[in-house]
Parts: C-alpha cells; sequence; structure tokens
C-alpha cells in the first residue's frame, strides 16, 4: 500500500516498521512531527521531554538496555543535545540509536541556519541524508542496522523541505524484535578516563570501518547520464539537480553524508569532464573533494545561506528562467505577528509603554519584537534571557535592574530557563522574571510540555506547579497576574521592577488557539464615538485596522479578548 | 511523460491552506500521479504570508516551484495572490478571494495596502479569476470553509471527475465537516 506522507511522518513510519520501542522529544521546528506521528503507534513508547539533551539521554537509556531507540530535534537541539552525543560516539549502543536532526536552511522558523554535517563530523559518528519521504523511511531502516553493526549512534539529517514535503511512501509491517536479557558492561558504558581511553581507539577504527562502508553502500549512487557534466549532490539539493538537468548530466548522489567516501568519489571524478558539488548552506562534501585534490566547482557558484531552488541551479549554470509577469505595486510586507487574542500582547504592550528593556526568550513571545511593539531587546537561545538578565543586572548595576525584564514561556522555562533562576537566586541578583504561561508548546503546533498536566498523548500527567518551583530555587516574590487585564499586569510589572529582590511574574492565560479556550463574541467599534486616534493600533492585534478615519474590527479574527476596549479611552469599542 | 503541474496555495497564516494542499495531495495521488506537497509550518503560520507548493505529474523531482512555473496560483487574499504572481507561467491562472487582510506594516501606517494590484496583473494579460469565497463560505456554514470553496473553484478548471474531489473530501476532513465542506465546494464549483 502507498501513502503520502511528509517527510517527518515517513521517519515515523520507518520508526514502527524497525520496530523502535522507545522515543523521547523535544518539539522544534521542523522536526516535531516525527514525534507527533510516531506516538500514533501504540507499539512505540513516544514522550516529549524537557529538552533535547534529556531526550537523547532517555534515547540512549533504552538502546543501552538492548532496545531501538530513538530522538528528533531541531538543529539548534543539537546543540543542547551535543553533550551526550560526543560521548556516545565513545560508549556505542547495544539496541539501534538514531538521532534525528532538522535542518532549517533560510530560517524560516529558527535563529540561525547551522549546517549538523558539523557535528557528526566532530563526533566521529555516522549520519544519513534522506532526499524525500521514500528515502527517509528507508534510510530509517539502514540507520538502524549501521548503528547495531557498528555499535554507534547514527544521525539522520532531516532539512525543512525533506521533513515538511509530501510523497509517497510504501507502506511494510513492523518488525517484530524481542527484548534481549541485560548485560553489565562498564568498560563500554562507564566513560571514566581508564575506558574512556580504551574506546577512542575504537572509534577511530570505526570512522574507518564506515568510510569504507560509503563505497559500497546503496546510501550513495552513481546516476551516469552525459559526462560533460558530473555533479555531486545530496539531500533536497538531489531533486533540485533532477529537476533542471533530468538524466541529461552525471550524478553522484550521496545519502551517507558523513564519513564521505574516497574512491567512487574518485572514480566519479575521472568519468566527468567538469566537476561540481550542489550542497545547501556549508561547503563540507567540497572540502573533502578539494582535500582529495580533485578539483571542483562549489561555494563558488553557490551561496552558503539560505534554501537552494530549481531556480539557483538554473541561474548558476547560466540556463534560460522561465518567463513571469509581477505587479509594478509596492506589495508590503507580512511579516508573523502574535495572533489575535494572543495573550502575550497585553504583557508586551506594557513593557513598550513603560519602556522596559527585555531580554527575550524563544517562543511565540519572540513576536513581541516586532512593530509595533518593538518590546525586545535580545533573543539568543532557550533560556538565554532568564541567565542573560542577570549578566545584564550585574553589569548595569542597580538602575540596570529597576527597567529590565526577561521574558520566557513556559516550555522555553522548563527546557533551559530554570537553571538561569537557580543562578539569579543563588548570586543574589535583582532581577525579574517574567514566565509567560500559555499552558502549551505554542510556535511549534501546540505539544504538551511539563507544566500542561497532559502527555503527549493527551493523557493526564503530573503538573510541574511554576509558583513552587520558582519558591523552591529560592525566589521568594513570585506573584500570578491575567495579561489580558492590563491594569493588573502593569502594576505587577512595576512593583516587582522597584523592589530590591529577584522576583518572577507568572503571566498566565492559555493560548487562544487551544480548542478547550472558547472565543467570545468578536468586539465592534462605536463609529459615532470612534474619533481615528489610533490608541488601539498601538496593540497590533491584526484584527484591528484603520479604514476611513475610524477602526475597523475583523469578526473573523477577533476573539473577544477585550484588550483594546480597555486601551479605547472613549469606549468606541464595545463589547458584544 | 506527462510535463509536470504546478499548483501554488497563498495566503496569510492560520487561513486553512494546510486542508486545502492536504486535499489536492490525496486526490491526485488517488489518481495515480506522483505527488509532492510542500507545506509550511512553524512562525510563518502565525499571521505571516504562507505558501503552499503542489506538484504532480510521472515523476516529480523538486517539491517547490520557482519563478514562472505555476500553472495555478489559488490564493486566499488579494496582495498574496499577487505577492507571488511572479511564480505564475505565462498562461497559468490566478484564482483568488476577494478579501483583504491589512498586513501589520499597513496596519501601523507604514505602509499602503495596493487596492488596485489585480487590476494591474490583468492589464498585464495575467488571467486572474477573482471572487468572494468568503461569502460563499459563510453561506456554507462557516468561514473557515473559504479554502475549500477555493478548491471547488479549481476543480473547474481540472480534468478530473467532480465526483472524485467529493471522495477525497470525504477522506481528507473530519466527519463532523463533510457536510459543510462538501458545500462550500459545491458553491466554489458552481459559482
Amino acid at each position: 500500500m502507498k501513502k503520502l506522507m511528509l517527510g517527518n511522518e515517513a521517519i515515523a513510519r520507518g520508526l514502527y516498521e524497525a520496530g523502535v520501542e522507545v522515543v523521547s522529544s523535544y518539539p522544534g521546528t521542523p522536526s516535531t512531527e516525527i514525534t507527533e506521528f510516531a506516538a500514533k503507534y501504540d507499539e512505540i513508547y513516544c514522550e516529549w521531554a524537557p529538552n533535547e539533551k534529556v531526550a537523547t539521554e532517555v534515547a540512549f537509556g533504552a538502546a543501552l538496555r538492548g532496545v531501538r531507540s530513538a530522538c528528533a530535534m531541531k538543529h539548534v537541539g543539537l546543540n543542547v543535545a551535543a553533550d551526550p552525543l560526543f560521548t556516545l560516539s565513545y560508549t556505542g549502543v547495544n539496541g539501534g540509536m538514531i538521532i534525528f536532526v532538522a535542518d532549517d536552511p533560510a530560517m524560516h522558523s529558527s535563529q540561525n541556519e547551522q549546517d549538523s554535517r558539523h557535528y557528526a563530523i566532530a563526533a566521529k559518528v555516522p549520519m544519513l541524508e534522506p532526499a524525500d519521504s521514500t528515502e527517509a523511511k528507508e534510510f530509517v531502516k539502514e540507520a538502524y542496522r549501521i548503528s547495531e553493526e557498528y555499535d554507534t549512534p547514527v544521525l539522520v539529517r532531516m532539512c525543512t523541505r525533506i521533513a515538511h514535503s509530501q510523497s509517497s511512501v510504501e507502506l511494510c509491517e513492523r518488525e517484530v524484535r524481542e527484548l534481549p536479557a541485560y548485560e553489565k558492561n562498564p568498560q563500554k558504558y562507564v566513560m571514566a578516563p581508564a575506558n574512556a581511553i580504551r574506546r577512542h581507539p575504537f572509534v577511530e577504527e570505526r570512522c574507518e570501518k564506515l568510510s569504507k562502508l560509503g563505497e559500497t553502500s546503496f546510501l550513495n549512487r552513481v546516476e551516469m547520464g552525459d559526462t560533460k557534466i558530473g555533479i555531486i549532490t545530496s539531500g533536497t539539493c538531489y531533486q533540485y539537480v533532477k529537476e533542471v538537468f533530468g538524466d541529461s548530466v552525471s550524478v553522484l548522489k550521496l545519502g551517507l553524508v558523513n564519513p564521505l567516501p574516497v574512491d567512487i568519489i574518485k572514480k566519479f571524478a575521472s568519468d566527468v569532464e567538469k566537476l561540481y558539488v550542489i550542497e545547501e548552506l556549508d561547503g563540507i562534501i567540497e572540502s573533502h573533494v578539494k582535500n582529495m585534490g580533485i578539483e571542483c566547482m562549489g561555494k563558488e557558484m553557490f551561496p552558503p545561506i539560505g534554501e537552494y531552488s530549481q531556480a539557483t541551479i538554473r541561474k548558476a549554470f547560466g540556463l534560460e528562467c522561465p518567463e513571469c509577469v509581477s505587479a509594478d505595486s509596492d506589495i508590503p510586507v507580512r511579516p508573523p505577528v502574535m495572533c489575535a487574542g494572543c495573550p502575550h500582547r497585553g504583557l508586551f504592550y506594557t513593557l513598550a509603554k513603560n519602556k522596559i528593556t527585555v531580554l527575550g526568550d524563544i517562543g511565540c513571545y519572540t513576536l513581541g519584537s516586532a512593530a509595533p511593539l518593538f518590546a525586545m531587546d535580545s533573543t539568543l537561545c532557550m533560556g538565554a534571557s532568564v541567565s542573560g538578565i542577570h549578566g545584564f543586572n550585574k553589569a548595569g548595576g542597580e538602575d540596570s535592574a529597576k527597567k529590565t525584564v526577561a521574558v520566557i514561556g513556559d516550555s522555553t522555562f522548563m527546557h533551559s530557563g530554570i537553571t538561569g533562576l537557580v543562578n539569579i537566586a543563588y548570586n543574589n541578583s535583582n532581577s525579574t522574571v517574567i514566565i509567560v504561561d500559555n499552558s502549551i508548546t505554542g510556535m511549534t503546533g501546540h505539544q504538551q510540555n511539563p507544566t500542561t498536566g497532559y502527555n503527549i498523548k493527551g493523557e493526564p500527567a503530573a503538573a510541574v506547579n511554576l509558583e513552587e518551583l520558582c519558591h523552591a530555587v529560592g525566589i521568594k516574590r513570585v506573584r500570578v497576574v491575567d495579561p489580558y487585564n492590563l491594569k493588573e499586569a502593569e502594576e505587577a510589572v512595576l512593583e516587582e521592577l522597584a523592589v530590591s529582590e529577584p522576583s518572577v511574574i507568572i503571566s498566565r492565560r492559555p493560548c487562544m488557539l487551544l480548542k478547550y479556550v472558547k472565543a467570545k463574541p468578536p468586539v465592534k467599534v462605536n463609529c459615532d464615538k470612534c474619533v481615528g486616534c489610533k490608541m488601539c493600533l498601538k496593540l497590533g492585534c491584526p484584527a484591528i485596522s484603520y479604514k476611513n478615519g475610524k477602526a475597523e474590527v475583523d469578526y473573523t479574527q477577533c476573539v473577544g479578548c477585550g484588550v483594546c476596549t480597555q486601551l479605547c479611552k472613549l469606549g468606541a469599542i464595545e463589547e458584544n | 511523460m506527462m510535463e509536470t503541474k504546478n499548483v501554488m496555495i497563498v495566503g496569510v497564516g492560520g487561513q486553512g491552506s494546510l486542508l486545502a494542499s492536504k486535499l489536492l495531495g490525496v486526490l491526485l495521488t488517488d489518481e495515480g500521479f506522483d505527488v509532492k506537497v510542500s507545506e509550511v509550518h512553524g512562525m510563518s503560520q502565525r499571521g505571516g504570508s504562507v505558501v503552499t507548493y503542489v506538484r504532480f505529474g510521472d515523476k516529480v523531482y523538486s517539491p517547490i516551484i520557482a519563478e514562472g512555473e505555476a500553472d495555478y496560483i489559488i490564493s486566499f487574499e488579494k496582495i498574496e495572490a499577487a505577492r507571488y504572481a511572479k511564480c505564475l507561467k505565462k498562461d497559468g491562472k490566478i484564482i483568488v478571494n476577494s478579501q483583504s487582510i491589512d498586513p501589520m506594516p499597513v496596519i501601523i501606517g507604514t505602509a499602503t495596502y495596493p487596492e488596485g494590484v489585480l487590476d494591474e496583473l490583468k492589464g498585464k494579460g495575467v488571467f486572474v479569476d477573482e471572487f468572494d469565497a468568503l461569502a460563499l463560505a459563510e453561506q456554507a456554514g462557516n468561514v473557515k470553509s473559504a479554502n475549500i470553496v477555493l478548491m471547488g473553484r479549481l476543480a473547474k478548471y481540472f480534468d478530473i471527475d467532480y465526483d472524485k474531489w467529493i471522495e477525497a473530501i470525504k477522506n481528507t476532513v473530519k466527519p463532523q465537516f463533510v457536510d459543510i465542506n462538501i458545500k462550500a465546494f459545491e458553491l466554489g464549483y458552481n459559482y
């Protein structure tokens, strides 16, 4: 049976068919659906972990116990999981283990554009890279075979265009696997120096063996066409090459992108007149080829930035592009915005109004940095708001502490905010942290987290009590506000900034998009009262626009949150 | 060998482009085509400009559609149609919901909404089929079904049996929404 599947769904199918038992992940675009789809199979135990390091270690534990396991994360998540990854390379595995890492060229939903292949090289572990959903599923099975035969965790690299593109997949049965008896093996798994010293040579030997595997594996394949042009490529770039050239050029498609083969590249290079390497982001294959003393064209022709397409390749080769028309008028950009009724909006309005310095974090609320609120001074990585404000205030002193806050979401706080808060309490920092608790992991599309009281399957689970947690780490001043109530939220912010001790404000209101949150009727503008002062437009609500000198509310978007009614001094915005 | 056909679905994040592309994907796969559908998830879904690519034929390689390649652009909003018009083939067709949604730069007054942009495109010889899909969606019983109204309109131009579309809708949407969506599809088809 064939089915159209997202790349991420095909990965999940591969996990099912490979007999995988345990999957632990932290959501992150474009990797999230791997775990969401895996959770639909009752045979696989799936969970959301608080962060990628925990998830990777959970998968390690399961592999140590002898079952096949996996974890999935976005590219920056692998930074968090790098610590276990590098030593997992030494211990190897008992049951097979895959770490899925999804890169986001063009940064559709990310803070940087890092190329995860560097991790495979640095940690000395194999990395596979599929080019469509069919390969995604097949590569999962091959990755487990490699993991177990070569005693190594395996990285499987996805990118946005493979993860979020649907193509046809042939469905197969699940492999039945027995739980093996557990055998203690401290020489292999206790990575104290005496043992690790003995494991490092194993890692180097494994690299040699894997390099040989690359010479013969089906993962790497040559498609000979005309020999004037030879192209070495992998992943989504393979599709763009085939789109432009079809079978008219010769292609070496690499599915095992670490370690890279030597002999097939040498042979391919000698069989073609001119050699090109086409890969998104960094010139990793290109460097490998050039280090072998083989001439090729790569980043001289193709940018190390952003996403490619068939057009990128046509332009680089000087081929004709299809004719097209475009409008002459300027089309205004349409950046993402906080949704109508977003509980974060009122809080950011308060912070902007009071000209407060905001160290921000990663999530929907990062959109508070955008026009018209511009209510954010920094966003670095998960948890950096809470750690960063402490450094900012230690450097800036009392003046700084009285007008600076950190803003972090509930899920991000669980991921990496807690340790920063411990540091604030422990090192006596007069910092104010606002946890914007919308009771869900929002930006990645509504995943449960340890504060929500539900697990990945929507079953009741233990819930972290944020107030008690903050008290427990040593913060005495903890208060909860409703961000829909502008006055209450403003008073809380100003009071907590004024006191000379650390404090946490929990700005709590569930995400408006959650199914259980019922929208109120849309508000209405009373045109007799509205004088067109544009005060309400300062909120940056996508449901409020300015038409014919008056405010206008789009009833298809408005959810009746009522924040704008509090801003209008003339009472011109009326609740229904 | 059949030339690959390209359909772009564009609009504002949250308008339901993912359901429309899912419907097309199911339909075209059932018709026996090789199909690729490329979606947008994550940040751009929060009210930003979104684009989904649907490609089908004997063998489809690239999951995305580049400039001058689209046979159809289905747009949920007026200026989004104009934003991606450069992707349209010379003899391609734009099917567009006449709704205007101001983007944030227009709301806060740093940019203006180019009201006449579709007429401008028509003036350049572009085929533009503009109609009020939102009103038809309301008539069907739910403003959120404008996506399926647009699919109904697309079906007029497609060489695939009406019944197969209805079958695909039944296989795509949740049971409780089937009736509304079939009505929305009919209204778009018969408009």
